[in-house]
């Protein structure tokens, strides 16, 4: 007798989703294009890049989390070609979360709006 | 105290994604690397304008000119761009034909290689661990999943696409479609079956 077999089911088969889950999936995805287009990166670099982050144990089963394995690579890449590392994302990125809780409701959230912002 | 119940948060979230993604595009813009407009521009062509109905026009020519379809063989990369379809991820083509004896099973086991100028983005189960690691090991049943049973004898040839070459499933056309014109016969071509996880429609089925 074989051991029982594990087969992941696959994400709704044949289902049609939208092409872009949340609107930062679509930024995301630009830039990788844009980037490769101007030459920082081969697409094949890109590829196993992505490959490296999409066959980590926690990358979810049904494909949910494609785009978060996405970003994680375009970190990677921009890290790997000296362009910026990580803590410099990760201080823009608190930069525009604070302009968020500072921009009222209803008005375009501006970077120039973090209560911050110019006095680092 | 008393005007608590009125205070209201007006403020705005930005989730931890949306705030890298935002910070990775100050970034590389401040840097020159990136044209936020041009950014734009690529988002609106995969959402709108770049998806399976260009292959269901290839595919339609294929099946209506032989000599479409002998070109398409030879040289996919070429036919293709005949019908104006070029530009990212489409610069390698190869279209492989279903027959009677052979269906064509299209993967990326790397990660999610796809021909975006003929089928635009893939599918979310496309992109996902199962189909990547399964279809390759077991397509039959994989084929079972998306409710399509083919004969036995029917062999299932899987081709990985990479990041240089692509695939384009080129489906059987279906039978009591002779009077059908190219632009009825397009309307039969799924995405699915350009992938090889379907086939195309017969007629009435849409």
């Amino acid at each position: 007798m074989s051991p029982p077999e594990i087969v992941e089911p696959l994400p709704m088969p044949g289902g049609d989703a939208p092409v872009f889950a949340e609107p930062w999936q679509a930024q995301a995805f630009a830039m990788v294009v844009a980037l490769h287009e101007r030459g920082l990166f081969s697409w094949g670099e890109w590829a196993e890049t992505l490959s490296a982050e999409l066959k980590k144990p926690d990358a979810a089963q049904d494909g949910s989390d494609y785009y978060v394995h996405w970003l994680r690579a375009l970190e990677v890449l921009i890290t790997k070609k000296g362009v910026a590392g990580q803590p410099d994302v990760d201080a823009v990125a608190a930069a525009w979360q604070r302009a968020a809780h500072a921009t009222p409701h209803g008005k375009p959230i501006l970077l120039e709006n973090d209560p911050v912002h110019g006095r680092e | 105290m008393s005007h608590d119940h009125d205070h209201h948060h007006h403020d705005n979230e930005l989730d931890p994604m949306a705030a890298r993604v935002r910070a990775l595009e100050t970034i590389l813009t401040q840097k020159g690397l990136i044209d936020p407009a041009a950014i734009d521009v690529i988002v609106e062509t995969y959402e709108t304008k770049v998806g399976p109905r260009n292959g269901a026009k290839v595919v339609a020519k294929a099946w209506s000119d032989p000599d479409f379809a002998g070109w398409l063989q030879r040289d996919a990369t070429e036919a293709i761009a005949s019908l104006g379809f070029t530009g990212r991820q489409g610069e390698h083509m190869q279209a492989v034909f279903n027959t009677a004896d052979t269906h064509n099973l299209v993967v990326c086991t790397l990660c999610s290689c796809y021909p975006w100028t003929v089928l635009g983005l893939p599918p979310v189960w496309y992109k996902a661990p199962p189909y990547r690691s399964r279809a390759v090991i077991d397509p039959r049943g994989v084929l079972a999943e998306f409710g399509l049973a083919l004969p036995e004898e029917t062999k299932i040839r899987v081709w990985d696409s990479t990041a240089e070459l692509r695939y384009l499933v080129v489906p059987m056309r279906p039978k009591d479609t002779e009077a059908l014109d190219e632009e009825a016969l397009a309307t039969l071509v799924t995405r699915d079956s350009m992938i090889g996880t379907g086939l195309a429609l017969e007629p009435g089925a849409r």
